[in-house]
């Protein structure tokens, strides 16, 4: 369902920034289906990791309020062309997500 | 729960204490470093125990703060929110939406040169202050401002 994720990462003197598209549904447990009139089960990523190099940089927890296919960007310090930037992400359900782009 | 396990493991402290933490299920391989999702402050109901389940209780207002978003988000179910804190030291941020049945939206941990700086897009059900929190110095700090909702985005 999830398997795509989009990751570009800019580099602009030694501050790379990334952009992060994931593929998700987001759903945050709180909304009705209109036809049965139940509530669509939550299923949201909710942990975020980012490496560089294999080193952690920074790490995020999510709710269901993140919207539907998700962006991410942020800015990472140090770094040079060819460094490898990664994201490993994981939802409520258990399942995983990972990208990884070399910085250009 | 969450809070045993943070404090099991900040007292573990050797390395030895995690590898029988591991071993004892108590944590899964390669989750060390992570903290564990705050069910409490997700789940909060309303914007003073989001915030103090995040540990942002009392954050002091800051102009440091800077927040991009629309003035009115036509689209309640994407707004694009951008946060850049710049006081000194910012280790985390993490963003809140009042009005939202659950206002916790996320919170981000930077370290080993992460800028303190997020862009993403947030879920919002009806017009109301955005509030980015951040952790600086062992103190903390947060900034608001309004965004306007047209077609709210919680209910699909």
């Amino acid at each position: 369902m999830a398997e795509g994720m989009k990751m570009r990462a800019a580099l602009q003197g030694d501050v790379a920034e990334v952009k992060v598209l994931m593929s998700h549904p987001m759903e945050p447990g709180t909304r009705k289906d209109a036809k049965t009139d139940k509530l669509v089960p939550a299923h949201f990523i909710n942990e975020v990791v980012t490496t560089l190099n294999g080193k952690a940089i920074m790490e995020a927890q999510w709710g269901g309020a993140i919207s539907k296919n998700p962006f991410l960007g942020f800015k990472v310090k140090g770094v040079k062309a060819g460094d490898k930037i990664a994201i490993n992400a994981v939802d409520n359900l258990g399942n995983k997500f990972d990208g990884e782009v070399a910085v250009a | 729960m969450d809070q045993l396990r943070r404090t099991f493991l900040k007292s573990a402290g050797v390395a030895g204490s995690v590898v029988f933490a591991i071993s004892a299920g108590l944590l899964k391989s390669g989750e060390v470093l992570a903290a564990a999702w705050n069910t409490a402050a997700f789940g909060a109901k309303n914007i003073s125990d989001a915030m103090s389940g995040a540990g942002f209780a009392g954050a002091a207002e800051s102009k440091d703060i800077e927040i991009k978003a629309p003035e009115i988000a036509e689209n309640g179910a994407v707004v694009p929110v951008e946060a850049t804190s710049k006081i000194p030291g910012t280790t985390s941020m993490a963003i809140f939406v009042e009005k939202n049945p659950t206002p916790m939206v996320a919170s981000f941990e930077f370290m080993n040169g992460t800028e303190p700086y997020i862009s993403t897009r947030i879920k919002m059900g009806q017009t109301s202050l955005v509030r980015v929190a951040v952790k600086a110095g062992g103190k903390t700090y947060m900034a608001s401002k309004e965004v306007k909702v047209t077609i709210g985005g919680c209910g699909g």
